[in-house]
């Protein structure tokens, strides 16, 4: 009985779901057929740039996307062929470079620290052969292997220093993904941008979340669970933190819902964003988005594919700074008014003595070069 | 699971096994019956209805684990016929011609046929055999990867499949491998012994490190019957976050690094490349064939492993068969971990070399999978560690060459689990499904009529 209705709603149900897409295939298929004939897309050169993700993809939110975003626009600005294979684990880095390799690419580019390794192995292997790594540089140098590294501490250091002369509660805080050196980079300069205020202004503007003498703080332990880092900035908030940066890239909205919350309370708070400007990238944010410490990781892929394009691939470091505008402090689209043109006009001078050299920012963390 | 209905007595016996079998049998019937005494009982009692007992010797796990070979096959077919659809409906070139599709419909079919083919020829080259390649030893380097990929796979899916067998479910293999990676890395890379006898030494540390993390929960489980899927799924945690902090301290870092990846492990830790330099397949799938060897002789030939399984058949009739239960028990996960742990050592001392946190991949869940598909054999894990050994290797050719992303072939398997965990489903597609027959068949398929009924 039950079966028996059951099979009668069963077949019913098909049917539905039959016109149901008999009505879509009509609707869509009913385009003019183009006529035959090539219509293949025609590459301007023969040159391939590839690329391999670590384990977090090309959809990270971080540097393996912004590094293929990057290597995408070089495609579409220079015409070169791109060839991309993402890692799931990293079981996969040394089969997914060799098959780069093997698949002609001029120029591979390797996403992070953990594909050091297998960079080194497959680029000793392949000497005629060039790559390129992001945030991480061997010691000693590799002949056909270009790092693409960043001091951002330099850029940090202006968000610090902007973050202690916009608090309204003489508290900021910052707190990390996970604790490897191109995220403590981040957190060393800010708070060393937080201290040169106090020393320049006779103000004590605590920070939370980073002991740079220690080299000790906050850190939600991954760069995934944006649950931590909501709970994290809440905590700050209640020790009376106003200005909080996340630098943990998606952990980052974690901290942007706590603080869009408090901000819904009458709370008077603000962030600052990290990789990219966190006004276009994170607009959900964009009430409560002071600034962002921008690398900038696709101008960076461009400069070194284009050089390489053009014959002049060297192994010397490519290393992001104010000077070079690698990494950058980003406009602060609507908190423009809010920042006195005496604090603008500061920060403005500080980029200049840290790109002459007056200043030096330094960090445990800073590219060695 | 019997066991869970025992823990109300644990209190007054330190062995939950020891109350007598035949009281507490009835006890659990009439639990069953009144839902634990929320319904007064049934005229008929529930073990006597239609179906049987979940603790009875048919229980929907057991079946899922021990379903026909032709469900695993016929299973792949399905998966692999899904995933081409899928494909063709990512692909470009089919989404072009589906706007024409009735002008010129031979132009949609060829490009979905085009899509799907040229992936799965692409799988093929990069997991078998490249026909493109310069010389007989490249051609052949594919499979080669797939042999090197599948070693984890198969001798962590041993493990699952052996405890499988004696009645426990074991999600525990990831954190075997995370502990056994972290003591073989270790032995690996602080200690700097002689040849052989270093990584003799890396290798029994990697499988004591496994059987410890195993055992641990076996012991758990048999003293104090907590559940084995909640014990070893928090076990995997604990072992990956005290990974993690072994990770950010100077002992398992690179000196002047503060990276979270340990020293390269030392040439004398490291598993000898069986075909040369050219290819990456180590020692390990040597030993993984052996501990295939091993295990169907532990299942089939020993004692003890005659023990595993009366007891994962019915454990109170293995207790009144005078079968120790809980030494059954506390052996079986330590073998299992042992086995993970070889995976373990696969991973640092053959392919990695080094520990990241990243050492155990995904190879402890994908064990699982494995063992299903190998229905918990010894060697049907071992033909199913190849199979997803070759959708691993194929993946990266596949994503190079026809730009598929590699998220398709994790579709692909997991669409390999789904029909395997749904016999009926698969006989209904191809029709195998036995027509309403005689009451007294039903009970063939009991869960499908007890469910059916529900619904």
């Amino acid at each position: 009985m039950k079966n028996t209705l059951r099979a009668k709603f069963k077949r019913g149900s098909m049917a539905g779901m039959a016109s149901v897409g008999a009505t879509a295939l009509l609707l869509t298929g009913c385009g003019a057929a183009p006529d035959a004939g090539g219509t293949a897309t025609q590459t301007a050169s023969d040159y391939t740039g590839c690329i391999v993700s670590d384990s977090g993809g090309f959809d990270d939110q971080s540097f393996n996307q912004s590094s293929y975003e990057g290597l995408k626009k070089t495609e579409k600005d220079l015409g070169i062929k791109v060839n991309q294979v993402e890692s799931k684990t990293n079981n996969d880095f040394e089969p997914n470079l060799r098959a780069m390799v093997a698949a002609n690419c001029d120029l591979t580019l390797t996403v992070g620290f953990l594909l050091g390794d297998a960079t080194k192995t497959q680029a000793a292997a392949n000497p005629n052969s060039h790559f390129a790594i992001i945030d991480f540089a061997y010691d000693p140098p590799i002949s056909n292997v270009k790092p693409i590294i960043y001091d951002t501490a330099q850029a940090a250091f202006l968000a610090g220093y902007l973050a202690a002369g916009t608090t309204k509660t003489g508290t900021v805080a910052t707190f990390g993904g996970i604790k490897i050196p191109t995220v403590t980079i981040f957190m060393d300069g800010y708070v060393d941008g937080v201290k040169y205020y106090n020393e320049k202004k006779g103000t004590s503007v605590k920070v939370l979340g980073w002991d740079k003498a220690a080299q000790d703080g906050s850190f939600t332990g991954d760069f995934e669970k944006q649950d931590v880092g909501k709970q994290l900035t809440q905590n700050f908030l209640d020790q009376g933190a106003d200005i909080v940066m996340p630098v943990a890239g998606p952990v980052g909205k974690g901290a942007g819902a706590a603080l869009n919350e408090a901000k819904a309370a009458g709370k008077d708070v603000r962030m600052i964003w990290v990789d990219s400007d966190g006004f276009l990238t994170a607009p959900e944010y964009k009430d409560i988005m002071l600034s962002s410490v921008m690398k900038q990781m696709g101008e960076a892929v461009e400069t070194v594919v284009k050089e390489d394009k053009d014959g002049k691939f060297t192994n010397t470091p490519y290393v992001g700074t104010l000077a070079n505008d690698g990494v950058q402090l980003a406009p602060f689209h609507s908190y423009d008014s809010q920042v006195s043109a005496d604090l603008k006009s500061e920060l403005d001078q500080l980029k200049k003595d840290i790109v002459g050299g007056k200043l030096k920012v330094e960090s445990a963390a800073s590219p060695k070069v | 699971m019997p066991e869970e209905r025992h823990p109300k007595h644990a209190d007054q016996h330190a062995k939950p096994h020891r109350t007598t079998p035949a009281a507490d049998e009835t006890a659990a019937e009439v639990a069953v019956d009144t839902a634990g005494g929320a319904m007064s009982p049934s005229a008929v009692p529930a073990s006597a209805q239609s179906g049987q007992l979940p603790g009875g010797p048919d229980t929907l796990v057991r079946k899922i684990f021990t379903g026909s070979g032709v469900v695993s096959v016929l299973a792949v077919l399905l998966a692999l016929v899904l995933g081409g659809l899928l494909i063709a409906a990512t692909d470009q070139r089919v989404s072009a011609t589906a706007g024409y599709l009735f002008a010129r419909p031979t132009d949609f079919l060829s490009a979905v046929w085009d899509a799907a083919t040229r992936s799965y020829v692409a799988l093929f080259q990069g997991s078998v055999f490249n026909p493109r390649g310069a010389s007989l030893a490249v051609r052949f380097a594919p499979l080669m990867d797939t042999l090197t990929i599948a070693t984890p796979l198969i001798t962590a899916g041993l493990g699952v499949a052996l405890a499988f067998r004696a009645g426990l479910f074991n999600i525990g293999a990831q954190g075997q491998i995370i502990i056994a990676g972290i003591l073989a890395a270790w032995v690996g890379f602080a200690l700097h012994l002689p040849l052989v006898l270093h990584l003799l030494l890396v290798l029994v540390a990697g499988i004591v490190g496994g059987a410890l993390w195993g055992g641990l929960v076996g012991l758990l489980k048999a003293r104090t019957g907590a559940h084995e899927v909640i014990l070893t799924i928090m076990f995997n945690y604990i072992a990956l976050y005290f990974l993690r902090y072994l990770l950010n301290t100077p002992a398992f870092q690179r000196p002047g690094e503060s990276n979270p990846i340990s020293p390269i492990l030392d040439p004398t830790a490291i598993y000898p490349q069986i075909f040369g330099s050219q290819y990456r397949l180590h020692l390990g799938f040597v030993l993984a064939i052996a501990a295939t060897i091993l295990v169907w002789w532990l299942l089939n030939r020993s004692t003890v492993g005659f023990e595993f399984r009366a007891v994962g058949a019915n454990p109170k009739a293995a207790l009144t068969a005078g079968i120790n239960v809980s030494r059954s028990t506390i052996l079986v996960m330590a073998i299992a971990g042992a086995l993970a742990g070889m995976s373990g050592v696969a991973q640092v001392a053959g392919t990695e070399k080094v520990l990241t946190d990243g050492v155990a991949a995904t190879y402890g869940f994908d064990a699982i999978t494995v063992a299903l598909l190998g229905r918990s054999t010894p060697w049907g894990t071992f033909a199913a560690g190849l199979l997803f050994g070759a959708f691993r290797a194929g993946a990266v050719q596949m994503q190079i060459q026809t730009g598929t992303p590699i998220d398709i072939v994790l579709v692909v398997q997991s669409l390999i689990v789904l029909f395997i965990a749904a016999p009926p489903l698969v006989r209904a597609v191809f029709g195998l499904n036995p027509r309403r027959k005689k009451p007294a068949k039903a009970g063939k398929t009991p869960q499908a009529a007890t469910t059916g009924g529900a619904a």
